[in-house]
């Protein structure tokens, strides 16, 4: 399975949750598959988008909020693993898009092959943590996730495969936020 | 010496309605009140506060976020590459260790660049006294709600009670 695949299956089953998507290739990706008011492209801040989304969680505790994250990203900022347990917002879904590598700068390998980020999302104890690699596993791990208690975090091990020919998202820093907060209805 | 309690009632009369942040010693009176009376959340970095903040203020809060000035140096690309560029505003309440270089020497470079440091990038900042709170709280608010960037008060020793 690929990265936009991710998307390609889990973007139909998007209603009125906020989705905030990590920087570099996941928000191009995400943006390419399904352009939604809703999507907060993070192009910036890496490492930020679990924060980011813990607030939104937080903040508005009746809306599902899901994270569209990289391992990278996560590996950055894995103290805020710590913080979204500890915080436990029912309402979150934490999904990272585990390539094994920092593809949007040329796939560098990470650390994930031998770090198991679900075991450690798990062990700082977000209440649910699976595992998939096969893309027809994605929705039903998905939707078990929807329905248990969160903060749930659903690791998806990819092939790196970004298409150069995914556009960048088109939308200003501005509009995406106004956009995301109306869709909020802030 | 501003009392912590006067000074939440203060943020609560502002609209501000959601705190969080890493300690300081001279904030550590401020963070106790505020663990008391209004739920604070413990950051484990003055970076994820920052998104942590950007976050609820996307979804409908009025974000305060408590630091020492060394987390700004953590915190940098997080104002410069979210907040500054997206328009999300926050009000950071950073306490000033290494004011006037008289200070444990791991304060001394960060306590003489930090404002420097806000004012290169783009934060608006003061320093927040006793007799000009109030004036400052109107002008935070002004920055929240029409600028929309993060505005920072900048707290030296001994402004608030410190509990340690
Ligand atoms: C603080 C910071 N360091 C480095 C970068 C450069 N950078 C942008 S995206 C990225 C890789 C992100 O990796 P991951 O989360 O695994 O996502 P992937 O690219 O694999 O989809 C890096 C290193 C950056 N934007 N910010
Ligand atoms: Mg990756």
């Amino acid at each position: 399975m690929k990265g936009i695949e991710v998307f390609q299956e889990l973007a139909p089953l998007l209603a009125d949750e906020a989705v905030v998507l990590a920087n570099g290739f996941i928000s191009r990706e995400c943006f390419q598959v399904l352009d939604r008011p809703g999507n907060f492209y993070m192009i910036g801040s890496m490492g930020l988008a679990s924060s980011i989304g813990l607030g939104v969680a937080l903040a508005q505790p009746e809306r599902r909020t899901l994270i569209f994250d990289g391992d990278g990203n996560v590996l950055m900022a894995m103290g805020t693993l710590a913080m979204i347990a500890a915080c436990a917002p029912k309402n979150l879904i934490h999904i990272v898009i585990d390539n094994e590598v920092y593809e949007s700068t040329g796939s560098q390998r990470t650390i994930s092959n031998v770090v198991p980020l679900e075991s450690v999302a798990l062990s700082c104890g977000y209440r649910q943590a699976l595992r998939v690699t096969q893309r027809d596993a994605l929705k039903s791990a998905y939707e078990s996730l929807c329905q248990a208690e969160g903060p749930g975090f659903l690791l998806v091990k990819v092939e790196p495969g970004f298409d150069p020919a995914t556009g960048r998202v088109t939308h200003t820093p501005e509009e995406i936020r106004n956009r995301f907060m109306n869709s909020l209805k802030v | 010496m501003l009392s912590s309690k006067t000074f939440i009632e203060k943020l609560h009369g502002h609209g501000f309605d959601f705190f969080t942040g890493v300690p300081c010693s001279l904030l550590s009176g401020l963070i106790s009140s505020l663990e008391e009376s209004s739920g604070y959340l413990p950051s484990v970095r003055e970076d994820a506060a920052v998104g942590l903040c950007a976050g609820a203020f996307m979804a409908g809060k009025q974000p305060v976020l408590l630091m020492q000035n060394s987390g700004l140096g953590y915190s940098l690309n997080a104002f410069t590459s979210l907040n500054l560029i997206y328009g999300l505003p926050v009000l950071v309440i950073m306490s000033w260790r290494g004011c006037g270089g008289n200070d444990a020497p791991e304060h001394i470079i960060m306590g003489a660049v930090n404002e420097k440091l806000l004012a290169t990038a783009g934060m608006d900042h003061d320093v927040l006294t006793r007799d000009n709170v109030d004036a400052l709280l109107v002008q935070a608010v002004d920055q929240i709600k029409n600028k929309k960037l993060p505005y920072t008060l900048l707290v030296k020793k001994g402004l608030f009670d410190e509990r340690h």
